[in-house]
């Protein structure tokens, strides 16, 4: 009898065993392509219809920070073929070696891009050569005019007005969430002077009880679903919020703002890059930017795209901002391992408050 | 008997591939510098004033999501225990159903309830009550962890008491005893193997969580798991992360091994 018991034991080990082998054995797919992008950054059914266009199978991942995809490419604990990352963490990428040079060749939609975006890649990557841009956007502040008067919040210290204590959404990204303080006080949001981080952190820890919840992508939902009445959203947000939720109003304050471009890249470990290659054609395609346009409402920097889509959007200069206005923001920018460690121990003291 | 030990090879296999490696790379990284060097620094970074507080919090938190779930969890077994046969398999059946279901999307359920603009708000502000700040609260995450972890609890408890002969618990009302005193002196002190092995199979999981504490604290709340879970994500200092891991398990081992003591029965074992 327990002889019996052993042995099924064994048996159901041994399979346990064996299934693990077969399911990591077709782990890695040669003939598919690996795309790692930010969650719901695509019209998802972009996928399929790449697939049906090329023939070529797709293994989608999502993340959700900048962050969080470094160390996944760093330490190789998954290959992908393209990414999707923000300026700044390509710009770190890119000065360790990290990505792939592009060979335009085999884009030949890149005709379609609106070079004024790329100004943010532009400043580490000369000719844009390593990164194809997908989005473009900045940050602001959303609130609801039923709780806050139009017109009123006008700066970023207005997160920061005891009226709304209980009903702020702030970012919960260390680099944008710092931001906010930084650009609050008047300082640059690339700044390494202790001082002004220090001065930062001390103001974020001030605000932390007003705060109601540190929200990245939930964000829009509180302010839509009337959980709170303030916060931090991202340009291409408030459009789709406003649908939801009229009362809504969209701002970006008069200290300037960050903003960004999102762009594709190859990593250098890519084993498919054939593969990349198409599909970052494909994402640059009228049919596909226009589609993503209409899912993300964020800007697609594509010509295409400003003259296919309603007036009332190509006309908006939150959407599609003037020269100007693309000025007076600023991006991040990647500040070395030293920086680096700077902005993760002030993180730290404010996370810990 | 070559047959036999080929038998254990997919354990030992198991057990190499599941624990002695992990646990090489975590020891590694947690000794080390990022640039390879053997260093200290990771594991007495538990005493700089962040990382102490978390933990502090963390076990503090643990520790009353624990006590509410004893609190819960004893009575709910004496009643089980007394209640007809037809039910008793019911009631546990409701007990355990929760747990089929996603520990991810349950905490979430958690999140809509509390929100507020969510459900249980709605009904509050509907009868022209000001709204109640419920979530990203410490209460909120001891709700969840209490939420999630119950049935942890009522398990272990639950089978102990049935193991209890009948005749003692008889012996003892024909003896004088009050119901009171039965439960206080034969019931309680009975039980205490599977109370230990639920204290267990609580306070762990809590202690280290953070998925709970993320989303029901709304970043706001950092325990010693959120800590850790940023260095392997936000700071990528996988040797920090690494070296306050090991400390944790210091905390984990420590505390199965004081109440491996009293559950000599071994009730722990049969999740």
């Amino acid at each position: 009898m327990r002889k019996k018991k052993v042995l099924l034991a064994g048996v159901a080990l041994a399979m346990a065993f064996l299934s693990m082998v077969m399911l990591s054995g077709c782990g890695h797919d040669k003939n598919a392509l690996y795309i790692y992008n930010f969650g719901d950054y695509i019209d998802p059914d972009l996928i399929e219809e790449f697939t049906k266009e090329t023939g070529i199978k797709v293994v989608y991942s999502t993340f959700d920070t900048n962050e969080e995809l470094y160390p996944v490419i760093r330490n190789r604990t998954a290959s992908y073929d393209v990414i999707c990352a923000s300026d700044y963490m390509l710009e770190k990428m890119l000065e360790e070696k990290m990505l792939t040079e592009m060979d335009y060749d085999q884009i030949p939609n890149s005709e379609f891009l609106m070079p004024e975006f790329s100004a943010n890649i532009e400043k580490f990557d000369k000719g844009a050569k390593h990164v194809v841009p997908h989005t473009w956007g900045t940050m602001g502040i959303m609130y609801n005019t039923e709780k806050i008067p139009e017109g009123s919040v006008k700066s970023w210290n207005d997160l920061w007005n005891e009226k709304y204590s209980g009903s702020i959404v702030m970012p919960d990204s260390m680099r944008d969430t710092m931001a906010v303080a930084l650009k609050a006080k008047g300082y640059s949001l690339n700044t390494t002077k202790k001082k002004e981080l220090a001065a930062a952190t001390k103001y974020l820890i001030k605000q932390k009880p007003m705060v109601y919840k540190y929200a990245n992508d939930a964000a829009r939902d509180l302010l839509v679903g009337n959980s709170a009445d303030i916060g931090v959203i991202w340009s291409g947000e408030y459009i789709y919020c406003q649908e939801l939720n009229p009362s809504l109003r969209f701002v970006i304050p008069e200290e300037g703002s960050e903003q960004f471009i999102d762009g594709w890249a190859i990593p250098k470990e890519a084993e498919n890059k054939k593969a990349a290659y198409k599909w970052i054609n494909f994402m640059l395609s009228k049919k596909a930017a226009l589609k993503n346009f209409d899912y993300l409402y964020y800007t697609i920097p594509n010509k295409q795209v400003k003259i296919g889509i309603d007036e009332k959007f190509s006309n908006d200069r939150v959407i599609f901002p003037l020269a100007d206005d693309l000025k007076s923001n600023e991006a991040l920018r990647y500040l070395g391992p030293d920086g680096d460690k700077l902005y993760t121990d002030y993180w730290k003291e404010f996370k810990s408050e | 008997m070559t047959f036999r030990k080929l038998l254990a090879a997919p354990f030992i296999f198991w057990i190499i591939a599941g624990t002695v490696i992990p646990l090489g790379v975590i020891g590694f990284y947690g000794f080390t510098t990022r640039d390879r060097n053997f260093t200290f620094e990771n594991i007495t970074a538990i005493f700089t004033a962040e990382h102490a507080q978390a933990l502090l919090l963390a076990l503090l938190l643990a520790a009353i999501s624990t006590l509410i779930c004893f609190v819960l969890a004893f009575p709910l077994s004496l009643i089980l225990r007394s209640s007809g046969l037809g039910q008793k398999g019911f009631m546990v059946f409701i007990f355990i159903l929760p747990m089929w279901m996603n520990f991810l999307l349950r905490t979430m359920a958690w999140q809509v309830i509390l929100e507020k603009g969510g459900l249980i708000n709605a009904i509050i502000t509907s009868m022209g009550f000001e709204p109640l700040e419920l979530i990203n609260t410490s209460g909120a995450i001891v709700l969840g962890m209490v939420y999630d972890f119950l049935p942890f609890m009522v398990l272990p408890i639950y089978n102990t008491l049935m193991k209890i002969d009948d005749n003692i618990i008889e012996a003892a009302y024909d003896l004088g005893a009050t119901h009171k005193r039965v439960i206080w002196n034969i019931l309680l002190p009975l039980s205490i193997p599977g109370i230990a092995s639920g204290v267990t199979m609580v306070f762990v999981p809590a202690l280290t969580t953070f998925v709970i504490s993320n989303m029901l604290g709304g970043g706001k709340i950092n325990l010693i798991g959120n800590i850790i879970e940023q260095e392997f994500t936000t700071s990528a200092n996988w040797n920090l992360g690494s070296g306050l891991s090991l400390i944790m398990m210091i905390f984990i081992v420590g505390s199965m091994m004081l109440l491996s003591k009293l559950d000599k029965e071994g009730e722990g074992n049969f999740i």
